[in-house]
């Protein structure tokens, strides 16, 4: 078989594609490597010069360290992601009901008010928010903390029910409303069946961006209540630090999203796509 | 489902939540605007955290401090570092963003899961991203010796305790240099406007070109960017520029969002139809034609959009910050931080609120048209 110079430019592009993939996937699981390693590494033996290379003997001490040492932060975050993922998706899934079925007044300048809440900068509120929740006798705890991500969760929960409702056909519902479906019928018969998908996206949306989070968590609790980011932060922080503990507290702390992620990336990326509006 | 009882039910089951938001976002806004107007953590006979704090109203003089006395020079710092930040940030994330979703568009085996390769740093936090990405810019270690693996020279560069300073230039020269570049651009847009023959929108750039050299010859911007108490003493203990020490954490970020921004890309170019694509290169068009004249066009809106949402990250971004250079490192300050240290350390509640009201007004500056556009689009689709 003979090769002609086509073919020639063909194969080369070809390589070339594929040698730039390898090298992008390499630097993006580079930090991937380090981490997994120095948090293997006993702490005798890290240091600088050898950040790269394989530790001689697997010491897991860190990770049992570690989990001690976040203690009940993990209870804090493992409490504040289910309730406040599962409030904020409940009350999504209504307010995203009634703005693509039902006509609301003003709902022409009520949606657009409810999204700019979820791109304000969270300084912007922080310290009356901080007042109000220490009038209400909130300040410090889980449920203050739940409160604050129920609210500023339903801008983005609502707008992905939204517009998952929005391809359920309106004939369905009239049909089941000439049958004499009321309002309550007609969402849990036709549109909450219909509505999985769009509660695994939220779902897992909500429980990312929970965990997550930082500068709620920081503000926001007293140390007593702190969730796993600030016990991240707090391992990490300070001059004299050993890296097999922060990395292996940053192992534990990804871990959950990074989980939920490769399983079920599909969903994730949807959630992540509504961020910019367009659905 | 015209039902005028079943209407109300449904305006009652979205008002729990217009209430709530109504407090949490805009009542809360119109209170941080009114605090950064009092003196409230500023007055030493009124403890910040007394029961019943007496305020003053001060009118605007928050805000002036924060423009020019040499006490809040950190503020200016991080409002410097902000716009450098950003700049890089955003520039970075869509053109690498770009890169990898035109790589991945090329029909490869296992696009799957290089896609889910680039895009999982998205799942993980700032701060789980920080302290990974201290240990790597460590000055002796990680990134510095990763080229001794092949045998070549480590590099050598101080990250996360640089003290250079890139591109330095005087506050006092903002307006200037503001002017100069609305100048230009609206410079630029007349000349395309004439060139076709758009007299209209020609007029309008020429009008607003001569408000903006307006607003500068008669000396407006001292109101809207006044003068520095000590000009002299400022450029010496806090010179502006863009800090080396910031270039780490642009690296970090941009590991972390570019494949969003890939993620964004990747759903413009499938949405764009095949056989427009196909009649291009039926006509002759080489790949590459087909990719300048089809797809990159039809990616602009996306373009657009990704800029937005990564500009509107980057003018809050605190956790990555915090995690990777602390919160009390002046090089590396940003306004996001300013409020926690101010607000939450310092309990100097009122110019924390101020910083917190500029940082909400540069945001909806490029957020409110964005949405207002993206909803009068959509509604239409």
């Amino acid at each position: 078989m003979q090769y002609t110079s086509q073919d020639f430019r063909r194969y080369t592009i070809r390589t070339a594609i594929y040698v730039m993939l390898l090298i992008g996937m390499l630097l993006f699981l580079l930090p991937v490597y380090v981490v997994i390693v120095t948090s293997l590494k006993d702490p005798a033996t890290i240091n600088l010069a050898t950040t790269w290379q394989f530790p001689t003997t697997l010491y897991w001490q860190s990770y049992q360290e570690v989990i001690a040492a976040f203690g009940p932060r993990i209870w804090n975050s493992v409490t504040l992601v289910i309730s406040a993922t599962i409030l904020s998706a409940m009350m999504g899934s209504l307010n995203g009901y009634v703005f693509s079925k039902w006509r609301i007044p003003g709902e022409k300048a009520f949606f657009p008010l409810i999204l700019f809440g979820m791109f304000i900068p969270y300084q912007a509120i922080l310290i009356p928010l901080f007042e109000f929740l220490r009038d209400i006798r909130l300040y410090g705890g889980i449920p203050g903390l739940v409160v604050i991500h129920v609210v500023y969760g339903l801008p983005i929960t609502t707008l992905i029910f939204r517009n998952f409702y929005m391809e359920i056909p309106d004939e369905m519902l009239e049909a089941a409303s000439i049958d004499g479906a009321g309002f309550f019928q007609i969402y849990t018969q036709i549109v909450f069946p219909l509505s999985i998908a769009g509660f695994v996206v939220v779902i897992i949306w909500q429980f990312t961006q929970i965990w997550n989070e930082f500068l709620f968590a920081v503000t926001m609790t007293s140390s007593d209540y702190e969730p796993i980011t600030v016990g991240l932060a707090r391992l990490a922080g300070g001059e004299a630090v050993k890296w097999n503990l922060p990395m292996a507290g940053a192992v534990v702390a990804a871990l959950p999203p990074l989980l939920v992620y490769i399983i079920l990336g599909r969903y994730f990326i949807r959630g992540l796509l509504a961020g910019s509006i367009k659905g | 489902m015209r039902n005028r009882r079943d209407r109300l039910i449904a305006f009652l089951m979205v008002l729990p939540t217009l209430m709530l938001l109504g407090i949490f976002v805009y009542f809360f806004i119109g209170k941080a605007v009114y605090t950064s107007t009092t003196d409230w953590g500023e007055n030493p006979d009124q403890p910040a955290l007394a029961e019943n704090v007496v305020l003053t109203n001060v009118g605007l003089r928050n805000y002036e401090n924060l423009m020019t006395d040499i006490i809040q020079a950190n503020f200016r710092n991080s409002l410097t570092n902000t716009f450098f930040f950003t700049v890089f940030f955003v520039a970075g994330c869509t053109i690498l963003g770009l890169f990898l979703a035109l790589l991945l568009d090329q029909k490869v085996v296992a696009e799957g899961f290089f896609r889910t390769v680039f895009l999982f740093p998205m799942a993980l936090s700032f701060v789980v991203t920080g302290t990974i990405w201290r240990w790597l810019l460590q000055p002796s270690g990680g990134i510095n010796i990763l080229p001794t693996l092949i045998g070549l020279e480590p590099i050598q560069f101080n990250w996360s305790n640089n003290q250079e300073t890139w591109l330095q230039f005087r506050w006092e020269e903002v307006p200037l240099y503001l002017t100069t570049v609305g100048i230009t651009i609206l410079t630029i847009i007349a000349v395309r406007n004439v060139l076709k023959h758009n007299w209209r929108s020609l007029r309008f750039a020429a009008g607003a070109a001569v408000v903006v050299l307006l607003v500068f010859v008669a000396g407006l911007w001292n109101y809207i960017w006044p003068p520095l108490d000590s000009a002299v003493a400022e450029q010496a203990i806090a010179p502006k520029g863009f800090n080396g020490a910031l270039l780490g954490i642009i690296i970090a970020a941009i590991w972390q969002m570019s494949g969003y921004v890939m993620a964004i890309f990747t759903a413009g170019i499938r949405g764009i139809p095949e056989d427009l694509r196909e009649s291009a290169r039926v006509d002759g068009g080489t790949e590459l034609d087909v990719y300048r004249h089809i797809v990159l066009p039809q990616l602009s809106p996306f373009v657009t959009s990704a800029m937005i949402i990564l500009g509107h990250i980057s003018l809050k971004i605190f956790d990555l910050v915090f995690a990777m250079t602390g919160p009390d490192n002046a090089r590396t300050v940003v306004p996001g931080m300013l409020v926690y240290t101010k607000g939450f350390r310092q309990n100097s509640f009122a110019s924390a609120s101020a910083i917190a009201v500029i940082m909400l007004f540069l945001i909806a500056v490029i957020i409110a048209p964005y949405l207002w556009s993206q909803l009068r689009t959509s509604k239409s689709g």
